[in-house]
């Protein structure tokens, strides 16, 4: 019977995850700008934050360092597509295939690397409580962030000006300009905010849901988080619901492959990416459902003047 | 201060000379990074740019790796033209390998020669299935193909690993998830002693030249092109989207399926869980270097091969991770995406008299 309130404790612990590299990745498209660089980010972010975690013993430091490498990347990203007016698809794919090769290479001399062990957590001794204490108290703090954060974007989004204005760039870019809005400076501030929570929910991944490097272990959660979006249709607490449920999938998998379940476990490791293309076309299938939640001119190119 | 100042019309020269620029200035980031590591810089660029060419048999080497990724890119070129993004081929490469592995599986000792063409189809078959159901889910369901092929590139080597984990493992294999090795008759042929470059190699060639033939010479390639660029002017002028988006998709997923069939009975000669080595995410950085173009893509196909040569020998000569490929081939494409800029755009100085040309 203990098993069902940890499989739900691992469940936030693997939303969370998603959650953070989604809600990033909405902040971001909600000003217009798509980045395919997400699995790119969570890569280089990951071996960052856990060469920093190896050196310093700092988990802060480590998340730090994470967020540091999203913020880079996306910086580059953003200084190619808001300011060059490159194809923001290929220049997203191309962050993604750069940080997969870079991480692997800086991540060489980590991958047998030991860290110092990891504090366990028990709010305000409410841990101890039955059933509902292991599932909900014994998080790491991180947790409780996603969730905070989701709240925050919900207020941030549709209650104050900023949000206002950061919707209103990815609505109407031309619009916003006219009213004297600095377009392009809005999109890279949310596209460098995205890449720092990408780079958060990355470094999350490798110093506190698996402590370890392993060449490629982000393993298309970036592409999962891409996908939150639209199975959120953009709202933060539908991505964060979606983040949880893939959690579960994907713990659920794990469980089942313990459980020496008969289905091949190859199969149950397909799960999550088949359940997110299933998800997908659920979604999507009702176009003008999509269009009218969808940010107007996401993925589309703006420049002032021309 | 710089700013950037509207074509009239994209910069034909720049089309040309970008990809050049972007390799020069990865060339120029590698010599950074080789200092940095403390390599002798020289050496570096000679693993990279000169060991691969300098003798016969590097040069087979060269063609071994430059086939599959010319193939798929060819495909993915008719993609991108199109407006698709279709970049799960690297799925479509691994499907295409395992369809082909299990007919080769088939063949015995006596089976005849002709199996080796029954081997190739089964690897386009199984490729065209793999990109179908990315064309029906877009199709039918209006789901994104970017995340979709994405997906089902994860799902594609998990498909491989319980084949070789499962069902097909060699009974004498000592245990190693690895088919048997292919029969000899079930091997495509080489095309010269003394060197492991195959027929695939003819194969791909023609297959720039027929695609060639097909985006300038023939109406669907051109209605392919105008449904990608301007689809309400191709629907005016009676061109099919939804055809575009079918005949793209099961192209590239054609081509990228005959990749992984050349792969498995070529160099490979049996399935293992190997067998996905990046060939479909390499192809998409040979199709954009490449320009979209046949020639282009050849000539980017031998230098993308180049890097992965380059990045063997400099893990066996100069101690550094295989990975350094990736960063190469991932660095060209984002400089490239800079220098691409050039096409569209002027540099201009602002405050420049505006009349100046």
């Amino acid at each position: 019977m203990d098993a069902y309130p940890l499989l739900f404790a691992s469940t936030l612990t693997a939303g969370t995850v998603l959650a953070l590299a989604a809600l990033g990745l909405l902040i971001n498209e909600k000003s217009g700008v798509v980045n395919l660089g997400a699995e790119g980010m969570m890569l280089c972010a990951a071996i960052a934050g856990f060469a920093t975690v190896v050196h310093t013993g700092s988990d802060t430091l480590g998340f730090l360092a994470g967020m540091a490498a999203g913020a880079v990347l996306a910086a580059a990203f953003g200084w190619l597509v808001i300011w060059l007016n490159a194809n923001q698809y290929a220049t997203g794919l191309a962050l993604t295939l750069f940080g997969a090769g870079f991480s692997a290479f800086v991540g060489i001399n980590y991958v047998q690397a030991q860290m110092p062990p990891r504090p366990r957590f028990n709010w305000l001794g409410l841990g101890d409580l039955p059933v509902i204490g292991p599932a909900l108290m014994r998080q790491h703090p991180l947790v409780y962030f996603g969730i905070a954060l989701t709240v925050f974007l919900i207020w941030m989004l549709y209650r104050t000006r900023v949000g206002l204005v950061l919707r209103a760039v990815g609505e109407s870019p031309e619009s916003a300009h006219a009213l004297g809005y600095p377009v392009r400076r809005i999109r890279m501030i949310a596209v460098v905010a995205g890449g720092a929570l990408c780079g958060l929910a990355g470094g999350f991944l490798s110093i506190i849901y698996t402590p370890l490097w392993v060449e490629g272990m982000v393993a298309g959660k970036g592409w999962i988080a891409l996908a939150l979006t639209t199975f959120g249709t953009w709202r933060p607490a539908r991505v964060l619901l979606g983040a949880y449920l893939f959690g579960g999938v994907t713990m659920l998998q794990f469980y089942l492959q313990s459980q020496g379940s008969p289905i091949p476990s190859q199969l149950l490791t397909a799960l999550p990416y088949l359940a997110t293309v299933v998800v997908l076309a659920l979604i999507s299938r009702n176009p003008t459902w999509i269009r009218v939640n969808m940010p107007a001119s996401l993925g589309k190119p703006f420049h002032p003047g021309s | 201060m710089l700013r950037l100042e509207l074509r009239p019309t994209p910069s034909r020269t720049w089309a040309w000379a970008s990809p050049l620029l972007a390799l020069a200035i990865t060339v120029l980031l590698g010599v950074l990074l080789f200092s940095l590591l403390g390599k002798d810089p020289v050496k570096g660029l000679m693993v990279f740019f000169w060991e691969p060419i300098k003798s016969r048999y590097a040069l087979g080497e060269l063609g071994v790796k430059a086939t599959p990724l010319l193939l798929i890119a060819l495909g993915l070129a008719v993609c991108f033209r199109s407006n698709i993004w279709n970049i799960g081929a690297e799925g479509q490469y691994v499907i295409g390998a395992i369809f082909a592995g299990g007919v080769a599986l088939l063949a015995g000792k006596e089976t005849g020669r002709w199996i080796v063409v029954a081997v190739l189809l089964a690897g386009v078959v199984g490729g065209m299935l793999w990109a179908g159901i990315v064309a029906l889910l877009r199709d039918r369901f209006n789901a994104g193909e970017i995340l979709v092929s994405l997906m089902l590139v994860y799902v594609a080597i998990q498909v491989l690993n319980y084949m070789v984990f499962g069902p097909w493992k060699d009974p004498m294999g000592y245990n190693f998830p690895q088919t048997r090795t292919f029969e000899a008759v079930a091997r495509i042929p080489r095309l010269m002693t003394g060197s492991r470059v195959n027929i695939g190699a003819l194969i791909a060639l023609a297959g720039a030249a027929l695609l060639w033939l097909y985006l300038f010479r023939t109406r669907a390639g051109y209605a392919l092109q105008v449904g990608g660029v301007a689809p309400a002017a191709a629907r005016y002028a009676g061109f099919s989207s939804r055809a575009a988006l079918w005949t793209a998709l099961l192209l590239s997923g054609a081509t990228a399926g005959l990749a992984g069939a050349l792969e498995v009975a070529g160099p490979v000669g049996q399935l293992t869980p190997y067998i996905p080595v990046g060939y479909g995410f390499a192809a998409i950085i040979v199709a954009f270097v490449g320009r979209l173009h046949p020639l282009g893509m050849v000539l980017a196909a031998i230098l993308m091969s180049m890097f992965y040569i380059g990045g063997e020998l400099a893990q066996s000569r100069l101690g550094l991770p295989k990975s350094l490929t990736d960063v190469f081939q991932g660095l060209l494409l984002f400089s490239l995406m800079a220098c691409d800029t050039l096409v569209n755009y002027r540099v201009r100085r602002s405050g420049a008299l505006k009349g100046a040309r």
